[in-house]
């Protein structure tokens, strides 16, 4: 009898679990599974004149993999989401770091620290450009300090500008998991650490980075995966030499038409970052098990 | 100097006085405990010793060294936390290890090192387990292993045996016993546990509200108590109110109310005490006897605890009932008596 009230009640428990589950299953399959299912047959399609030719192929994948100008593509959009990252993570920390152990009101420091988020993600790639433009607030500045004779050109329209801009969008989506896995650190751990022999700076490297390092990953992944894929930042400020793989699949969906094409882009370059992303996390791991 | 030595240290926190103005000595290799009810001040106490809390005045010297201004990594001393702060990101054999790599002890010499103690807390074998993967007990012994393995002059213990459910709190006490002879480091434990405090260790301080009370061996600390908060706070006690009569070479004579006047040795009595003072007579349950002749009372509690029982006695104008302990007579009425020589008299104040 006992056994078997067991069971009915994991059967009640699973189903409850489904019946929870059920809205964000219907609007996650709605939303990601079906459209990345079409996207899938998309790419196995090639494009004539308006519609689709019959037929499967994997001519857009040969197409994506073996032209130069897209490995290019790839490669860029990988480096600066990459430096994106170590950029936005490493002044992420110290930041995080002071708030979880030094500041007196915490709340109030997360409040500070988000207020920029509060505004259009749009607006602060904007404002990045008027900082960075010719006429900008950097170039008019040293100019008016006299430190240089006529604006700097290079500030704006290139890789570097994308990586500042999108370090500085995507800085509290850092500071919240790292303070988080910061805060939650048995203080008692950092005094057993000094009680047993290391001085500041080694009981850090021992025990708050890799007891912080889950935080460190999940905002590396934050960031890393979507900044791989963002367009609207490169479009902005990149210019030609800062554009990334999302700037030719959106020319490919609108201005060219090619959708297989652009399809099969988007796919390899989701693959890529699942890749890379694993790859990252496996090694962040390694590193942190790696402390003795 | 005594081994450890802690003079005239105070430490306020935010106005209030935690620790005031205490003196302590600690002999080499002595099993010493801080016990006290929980705010009395013992753990900030050992926390100055262990230098996470600087004493707003006095000094703490260790082996004849000042360790004012030493950070706690630089100290002789290491420490068993309430918590075990086990490092969760470490296994068994690497926590232990912690404090040793730094040493420049070879590869060999440590992986000796930590079996060593992992045989000693009775730990062989279990190097490899993850830090989540260990029961209460096995915390216990890995946070000991981790502080002894470093050979500290100084083991400090806050409430280490806390967090055990009873039976594995009284298996450790033996066991800490032993592994404090075997080493023969100088243990300093924090308890608000009066019998760990007596069954552990050579001496022990009883604090209260910042101050130490009185500082002696478990028996002494039972039999000769120098003020009634240290008498109630270790085990139970029956306190009667009385008036000092007369006091001679040898004996002091009281007038004890219910008990009539009763004559006491001398030494029964804390020093100070003079003629028209008033004291209060103290006595263990287990000194009050069953007679035929006595005070008479009726027995208002009674618990059974094998051998003997525990029993609470009416007597009529006292509000208090008396606390007895021994074989519980049959029915409900007894007289008991109070043996002279059992009872002692403390300060009234204070």
């Amino acid at each position: 009898m006992r056994e078997r009230g067991g069971v009915a009640d994991k059967g009640r428990n699973v189903r409850q679990g489904y019946a929870l589950l059920a809205p964000t299953l219907v609007v996650v399959g709605l939303t990601l599974a079906a459209p990345l299912g079409l996207l899938l047959i998309t790419s196995l399609k090639s494009q004539s004149g308006i519609g689709f030719e019959a037929g499967w192929t994997l001519a857009q994948y040969s197409e994506v993999l073996g032209r130069g100008s897209y490995r290019i593509l790839f490669a860029r959009s990988v480096v600066v989401a990459a430096l994106v990252t170590a950029l936005t993570v490493a002044l992420a920390y110290p930041m995080a770091y002071f708030v979880a152990f030094h500041a007196r009101r915490k709340f109030l420091w997360l409040i500070l620290l988000t207020i920029p988020f509060w505004t259009s993600y749009l607006l602060r790639v904007f404002a990045w450009k008027i900082i960075l433009g010719y006429g900008g607030v950097i170039n008019s500045g040293l100019l008016g300090l006299g430190l240089i004779a006529e604006p700097l050109g290079s500030l704006l329209y290139n890789p570097f500008a994308v990586v500042v801009t999108l370090a500085h969008a995507w800085a509290a989506f850092a500071i919240l998991p790292i303070y988080v896995s910061l805060e939650k650190i048995d203080r008692s751990l950092l005094e057993a650490g000094s009680d047993l022999g290391d001085s500041k700076l080694r009981r850090f490297l021992r025990i708050t980075l890799p007891l912080s390092m889950p935080g460190v990953i999940g905002a590396a992944i934050l960031i890393f995966v979507p900044t791989t894929g963002d367009f609207v930042t490169p479009e902005l400020v990149g210019g030609p030499a800062g554009a990334m793989i999302a700037n030719i699949i959106e020319t490919q969906f609108t201005q060219v038409g090619n959708w297989p094409l652009g399809a099969a882009l988007a796919l390899v370059s989701m693959t890529m970052v699942a890749v890379l992303a694993g790859l990252f996390v496996a090694a962040a791991r390694a590193a942190a098990r790696a402390v003795r | 100097m005594s081994f450890l030595s802690v003079s005239q240290v105070s430490k306020a926190f935010g106005g209030a006085r935690v620790v005031d103005a205490v003196d302590l000595s600690v002999e080499r290799g002595m099993f010493f405990s801080l016990l006290g009810p929980s705010g009395c001040g013992k753990s900030t106490l050992l926390r100055m010793i262990a230098g996470f809390e600087t004493p707003d005045h006095g000094i703490i010297t260790i082996d004849g060294v000042a360790m004012n201004g030493v950070p706690p990594n630089l100290r002789p001393t290491n420490m068993v936390f309430q918590s075990y702060a086990i490092f969760p990101h470490l296994n068994v054999f690497d926590n232990i290890a912690y404090g040793l790599r730094k040493s420049g002890l070879s590869s060999d010499e440590l992986r000796r090192k930590v079996e060593a103690m992992l045989a000693t807390v009775r730990l062989e074998g279990l190097g490899a387990r993850a830090a989540d993967q260990l029961s209460g007990g096995q915390r216990q012994r890995v946070a000991l292993a981790r502080a002894l393995v470093r050979e500290p002059k100084v083991l400090l213990l806050d409430e280490p045996l806390g967090a055990l459910d009873k039976r594995l709190r009284e298996a450790m006490q033996i066991e800490l016993r032993a592994i404090q002879r075997k080493v023969g480091i100088t243990f300093v434990l924090v308890t608000h546990d009066q019998e760990e405090a007596l069954s552990l260790s050579d001496r022990v301080a009883v604090m209260s509200g910042g101050r130490i009370l009185q500082v002696a061996s478990p028996r002494e600390l039972y039999d000769r108590p120098n003020c009634r908060e240290v008498a109630d706070f270790i085990g139970e006690i029956n306190f009667f109110h009385a008036t000092v009569k007369e006091v001679t070479e040898s004996s002091v004579t009281v007038n004890g109310g219910l008990l009539g006047i009763v004559a006491l040795p001398k030494t029964n009595v804390a020093n100070g005490i003079t003629a028209g003072d008033h004291v209060l007579l103290a006595i263990r349950p287990e000194h009050v006897g069953i007679a035929p002749q006595g005070l008479s009372g009726t027995i208002a509690a009674a618990t059974f605890l094998g051998e003997r029982s525990h029993f609470h006695v009416k007597i009529p104008g006292r509000t208090e009932p008396i606390a007895v302990s021994g074989q519980a007579p049959a029915g409900e009425s007894v007289s008991l008596e109070f043996p002279p020589e059992k009872l002692i008299a403390l300060p009234a104040t204070g």
